[in-house]
């Protein structure tokens, strides 16, 4: 069971950034997760003053607040055509819409978890994560490091240069965790491929072999498929085991590319 | 803790523990149409319109909502009894452990979308689970409400059966 | 033909629901919403090990958190052994239980009963307290349990009230055989012969409402209990039991039930709360977690079946051996009796031209979560496997086997031995056969068609049957009183979990009374007030129940004559009953029906109440057909139902939007359980699908369209022609989605769930 000591609102967000250095206390994202938790919180920090709750428009950049929902993501015009509907794609199979109108960005990338799939989409859109104390850097980056470290995500920027994108995901039911997750994508002329729900935490997986230097057709999206689905660390758990995993992510991989292809 | 919030209209306070979650807070408070179900914000049972917006009522702090408005069924049952009259129709309320989240998230639903499809109809409420009706009932009972909406000259757009 | 009843007023329409729109419009109706807030809360302390002997327990600290208010142990419980099942005296399931044990024999068994004041109190208190366990090895393998050295119940108080074959010494809950013919002859005589196993797990019910149970003292210092149960009048008598009080002293009533499916036909929560008050005089209240349900409720028996199935090579049964293993887990809720199910409710339906049979079995203890009563109790298990095997057989006959069965199956009038050589008087399955191939186009769609994507659409087809209440032991009772003006109060021992028994009686009552449904009111179950129903299980209300309905009417019509006949000076055989009055048959006056109330309420009269029992020494099975049609993803084994086509012959639908409901609800948890709902326990005995997280039923984007017809047939033992529903619904999906994903991919998957995983695996086996 869940307890928490205290709630609070902090005003700013040195405020905010201060209180989290107290190993009992959390910051709240959507409260999926955490109220699942058999933990004894001090405090929780809610971040609902601090206008992180809004999707804004720069001409380079979408920067996402970090208490924007996953319905926000699902449902905006901007997000859509920059991603040509992969964002939609990438979280409406998530449990339901009430549900997604509580999850939110900043909790779905803090945690790092192993199924995410905004992890996923995310790290095939370079997006880059503004961390209170630790600043700006890539997204990919954010992902490796250590969990104890205590900051705040405060903001996500999805760089606007134009880029092809897809989205799959494999699932036991329409609504459950994913199998895997596979987000594939093309800017000025690299191509980046994300597999994530291996179990473990999405990982990008560049073209090293130049497997599709030579132009994206039937053969080379073959070969690439392949070669990912080769090489990506994968395992088992409850839904699925390693040889599933590595089946599929062929499969994906290849499908991916080729409707990122067709458009 | 105290907490001051808008419920059904009315504003309210009352104490409650910083983890007390708004299912159980507006349960407290006499709107027990909310029901908990899982405990693992699977099944949709406890949803509430947070500002409007449908949500899980058992991932959502009191404190958080402290400031907002809540609205559950008990608060919505002009505007809920007219089309609940025809999931009645149907036979498709069966237990009805399910069927005031299953009418809340319809009611946001029709809000966003007066007009939907079967499809978007399934994947707006796909996080609303029923174990009794085998949910093509319920699809029935809201297809049937919109077709007689549309008779008595509702909103437009295309049809099916 | 059926004898199709075109005169009936209110049977057979669709009426809705009588508590539809308060239920729909969230009213307080559930045992949480009307049961006072401000009781004690009750929790339990559940084991760690699959197998353990509690050494010590230490209290001390979790006793001094402020606000509990009680901690009990295996020391403070009667020390008498009893049976949670919801079944009638002498329970054919052994009496294995004590409220609390010093041998904890699941994970998750119960410890220590934990009361306070509030959650948090009952929480603090459960963290705080210290067992000891001695760690015992523990049976988790149900194929090695029979005459392991490790016995789940050694105990001497063990014992089974009735003759099923148990012995607690062999760690069996029951064992037997049924048979007739010379099955091994016929079988070696036979030119095609199947055999396989087939495996099903331990799936839950899920429903949505967890199990609860409120209990406090009422003014006569008796036990009051309020539970959402299936059964009243059995809880009463299993509380007795196990607190070692007298009936006399406990009274159960139910209140509006979230969902049963079985699982509330056993005695879960009842009796920690109930111990609660008895000990503290107080209010008590016990609301079971989701994830509790998932690890200590009452699932069903997860069960291996083995079928031999033998056949000449024109497509003619001649012969079918069934044998099955059931694991009942560490009590034997149910056990000795679904297994029954398994061979009596599949190889019947073969009884065309079926030589011989036989059916043995072997239910055994194990230490998992006990099982129970599931809708469909065993026969879904056996029909999964029968209905496979014979579709494996008409593969290997390459026979279609929409032909093969209507060859072989049971038709109206015929005998059938292996179903206590009960007689099919109504028997529409083949007409359900023929309907449902037409419906479905079974002739076009069973030819696998690959799709432009890649994706192939495949079909599969299996037929199922239940019963209707258990013969000569259910008993269903109704009263029906004739109130102040006119109208009628009908009171029953039936328990309305969702289902609409209420409504569907009541439709009865009206129907017999000639009046409109919303005359009768009806009110239940409540073991002070309703007449004796041993409850809402096997399939009974409709058949038994509704038979009594029937009964009690006519009764109370005699009476309302005798005392018209007294009004109007005449005898009663010169009356008519109609309605709104009584009239003399020569036109010479009437007397209303509000009169004869008021008369009847005004000096002398006899009561205007009748009560009347049934019990049925038949019991007719319902049967169905079911179609799938699915979309097979070969490269990811992924496996979408778009289409299920079910007809029903469930005799007369008293109300057939009620009837077609329970159709669609059971035909989605019947998908759930073929592709989705899985249990795993590891090791070390824990369930991995311990909560809606882990544990998917099938929301409304994974089960495709339904389509339900009825192909009525007339019961002339049932009330209004009418046979069962509740339970045959969930039987069919299974083995046609099984069936689908053969004719997809060429391969036979015997085990449940098929999870995309086994669909691809077995596509890249069969290709190596």
């Amino acid at each position: 069971m869940l307890t928490i000591r205290e709630y609070l609102r902090p005003q700013t967000l040195e405020e905010a950034y201060t209180l989290c250095q107290k190993k009992s206390n959390v910051v709240l994202g959507g409260m999926l997760w955490l109220r699942m938790q058999n933990s004894q919180v001090g405090a929780a920090i809610d971040l609902c003053d601090l206008g992180l709750d809004t999707i804004e428009e720069t001409p380079e950049a979408y920067s996402i607040g970090a208490m924007v929902t996953l319905r926000q993501l699902e449902q905006h015009p901007g997000l859509a055509s920059l991603t040509q509907d992969a964002m939609a794609e990438a979280v409406k199979h998530i449990v339901g819409v009430q549900f997604r109108n509580l999850a939110t960005v900043g909790g779905s990338l803090y945690g790092r978890f192993g199924f995410s799939d905004v992890l996923t989409l995310f790290l095939a859109l370079d997006a880059q994560v503004e961390l209170y104390h630790a600043g700006v850097m890539p997204l990919a980056r954010f992902a490796e490091l250590p969990r104890q470290q205590r900051d705040i995500l405060v903001r996500v920027h999805l760089p606007r240069s134009p880029r092809r994108v897809a989205y799959l995901s494999q699932r036991n039911t329409a609504t459950d965790f994913p199998v895997l997750t596979c987000a594939v994508s093309r800017a000025a002329g690299e191509t980046c491929c994300v597999i994530g729900a291996r179990p473990m935490r999405a990982m990008v997986l560049a073209d090293e072999k130049g497997l599709l230097k030579a132009g994206i057709n039937e053969t080379s999206i073959a070969a690439f498929a392949g070669d990912v689905a080769a090489r990506v660390p994968l395992g088992g758990n409850l839904r699925a085991g390693e040889e599933y995993r590595r089946r599929v992510c062929e499969v994906l991989v290849r499908r991916a590319l080729t409707e990122m292809e067709e458009g | 803790m105290e907490i001051k919030l808008n419920l059904n209209g009315k504003a309210i306070t009352a104490q409650a523990d910083p983890d007390t979650l708004l299912l159980d807070f507006v349960r407290a408070q006499g709107c027990v149409s909310v029901k908990r179900g899982c405990d693992t914000a699977n099944c949709g049972l406890c949803t509430v319109l947070l500002d409007g917006t449908p949500v899980l009522s058992c991932s959502v702090l009191a404190a958080w909502a402290a400031g907002h408005s809540v609205q559950t069924l008990e608060g919505l049952q002009s505007e809920a009894e007219e089309f609940v009259s025809f999931i009645a129709d149907q036979g498709a309320d069966q237990c009805g452990f399910c069927n005031p989240g299953f009418v809340m998230n319809t009611i946001a639903l029709l809000r966003e979308n007066p007009d939907p499809t079967d499809e978007e109809i399934r994947a707006f409420l796909a996080g609303n689970l029923c174990r009794c009706s085998g949910y093509d009932g319920q699809l029935r009972g809201i297809r049937a409400y919109l077709n007689s909406k549309k008779e008595q000259g509702g909103a437009p757009r295309g049809t099916e059966q | 033909m059926p004898r199709v009843e075109q005169n009936n007023k209110v049977v057979g329409r669709p009426v809705r629901k009588k508590d539809a729109m308060r239920l729909l419009l969230g009213k307080p109706a559930y045992l949480e919403d009307v049961t006072p807030a401000g009781c004690l809360v009750v929790k339990v302390l559940r084991s760690p090990h699959a197998h353990a002997l509690i050494r010590e327990i230490n209290t001390a600290a979790a006793g001094k958190v402020p606000g509990v208010a009680g901690i009990y142990t295996w020391q403070d419980v009667p020390q008498k052994r009893y049976a949670q099942a919801g079944q009638t005296y002498p329970e054919p399931s052994p009496y294995d239980r004590l409220i609390l044990d010093r041998r904890v024999r699941f994970v998750g068994d119960a410890v220590a009963i934990v009361a306070a004041e509030t959650e948090k109190a009952a929480d603090r208190a459960l963290k705080l307290i210290k067992v000891q366990y001695d760690a015992q090895p523990a049976v988790l393998d149900f194929h090695t349990a029979k005459d392991n050295p490790v016995l789940v119940h050694p105990e001497e108080d063990w014992k089974a009230l009735c003759p099923v074959g148990a012995d607690n010494q062999r760690n069996l809950c029951a064992c037997g055989s049924d048979s007739a013919g010379d099955v091994d002859g016929v079988l070696a005589d036979c030119d095609v012969v199947v055999e396989h196993t087939y495996h099903t797990k331990a799936c839950q019910q899920a429903m949505m409402e967890t199990f609860r149970t409120y209990t406090e003292l009422d003014p006569y210092g008796r036990l009051h209990v309020v539970s959402s149960t299936q059964i009243v009048f059995h809880v009463r008598r299993i509380l007795s039991h196990a607190l070692d009080i007298p009936v006399s002293r406990i009274h159960v009533e139910k209140p509006r039930i979230g969902g049963g499916f079985g699982a509330k036909q056993t005695v879960v929560a009842e009796v920690y709360p109930a111990l609660v008050t008895l000990k503290t005089g107080r209010p008590a209240r016990m609301i079971y977690t989701r994830r509790e349900c998932q690890i200590a409720g009452s699932p069903r028996h997860e069960m291996e079946v083995r079928v031999r199935v033998g056949a000449d090579r024109s497509g003619r049964i001649r012969a079918m051996d069934v044998y099955t293993l059931s694991n009942t887990g560490a009590y034997g809720e149910h056990g000795p009796t679904t297994v029954g199910l398994s061979g009596h409710k599949s190889i019947p339906l073969y009884s065309g031209g079926l030589e011989a049979f036989r059916f043995s079995y072997d239910v055994v203890y194990t230490n998992q979560q006990a099982a129970g009563a599931y809708r469909g109790y065993g026969a879904t298990q056996g029909i999964f496997a029968v209905e496979s095997a014979v579709n494996e057989l008409a593969a290997k006959l390459a026979i279609d086997p929409v032909q093969l069965r209507l060859r072989n199956m049971v038709r109206e009038g015929q005998t059938m031995p292996a179903y206590y050589n009960e007689k099919a008087l109504a028997c529409a399955l083949d007409r359900c056969m023929l309907r449902c191939a037409e419906r479905f186009d079974w002739e076009h769609r069973r030819i696998p068609r690959v799709q432009p994507d890649g994706k192939i659409r495949a079909a599969g087809v299996a037929m199922a049957m239940q019963g209707s209440g258990i013969s000569g032991v259910d008993v269903g009772s109704a009263t029906i009183k004739l109130d102040d003006q006119g109208g009628y109060s009908l009171t029953i021992g039936a328990a309305d979990m969702g289902t609409g028994c209420d409504t569907i009686l009541a439709q009865m009552a009206a129907e017999c009374m000639d009046c409109p449904v919303d005359d009768v009111a009806v009110f239940g179950a409540d073991t002070d007030a309703s007449p004796y129903d041993s409850g809402s299980y096997a399939s009974s209300t409709t058949y038994v129940t509704g038979r009594a309905v029937e009964k009690a009417c006519a009764e109370l019509k005699r009476k309302i004559c005798a005392l018209a006949a007294e009004l109007l000076g005449c005898e009663a055989s010169d009356l008519e009953f109609s309605g709104r009055q009584v009239r003399r048959l020569d036109g010479g006056g009437a007397v209303s029906l509000t009169d004869i109330a008021t008369r009847s309420m005004c000096g002398t009269a006899p009561a205007m109440q009748a009560t009347c029992s049934h019990s049925s020494p038949t019991s007719p099975p319902p049967f169905m057909v079911g179609m799938v049609e699915i979309e097979l993803d070969p490269e990811t084994g992924s496996v979408r139902p778009l289409e299920y086509v079910a007809v029903v012959d469930c005799g007369t639908p008293i109300n057939p939007n009620l009837a077609r409901i329970q159709t669609e609800g059971g035909l989605v948890q019947g998908i759930g359980m073929a592709l989705y709902e899985n249990v795993t326990t590891n090791a070390l005995g824990q369930i991995a699908e311990n909560s809606f997280m882990q544990y998917k039923l099938p929301t409304r984007q994974d089960m495709g369209t339904l389509h339900v017809e009825f192909e009525p047939s007339y019961e002339p033992t049932g009330p209004f022609g009418a046979k069962s529903i509740g339970e045959i619904v969930i039987n069919t999906p299974s083995p046609a989605i099984a069936h689908a994903i053969y004719n997809a991919t060429g391969v036979w998957h015997r085990e449940l769930p098929i999870t995309p995983e086994k669909v691809l695996l077995g596509i890249l086996h069969k290709a190596k």
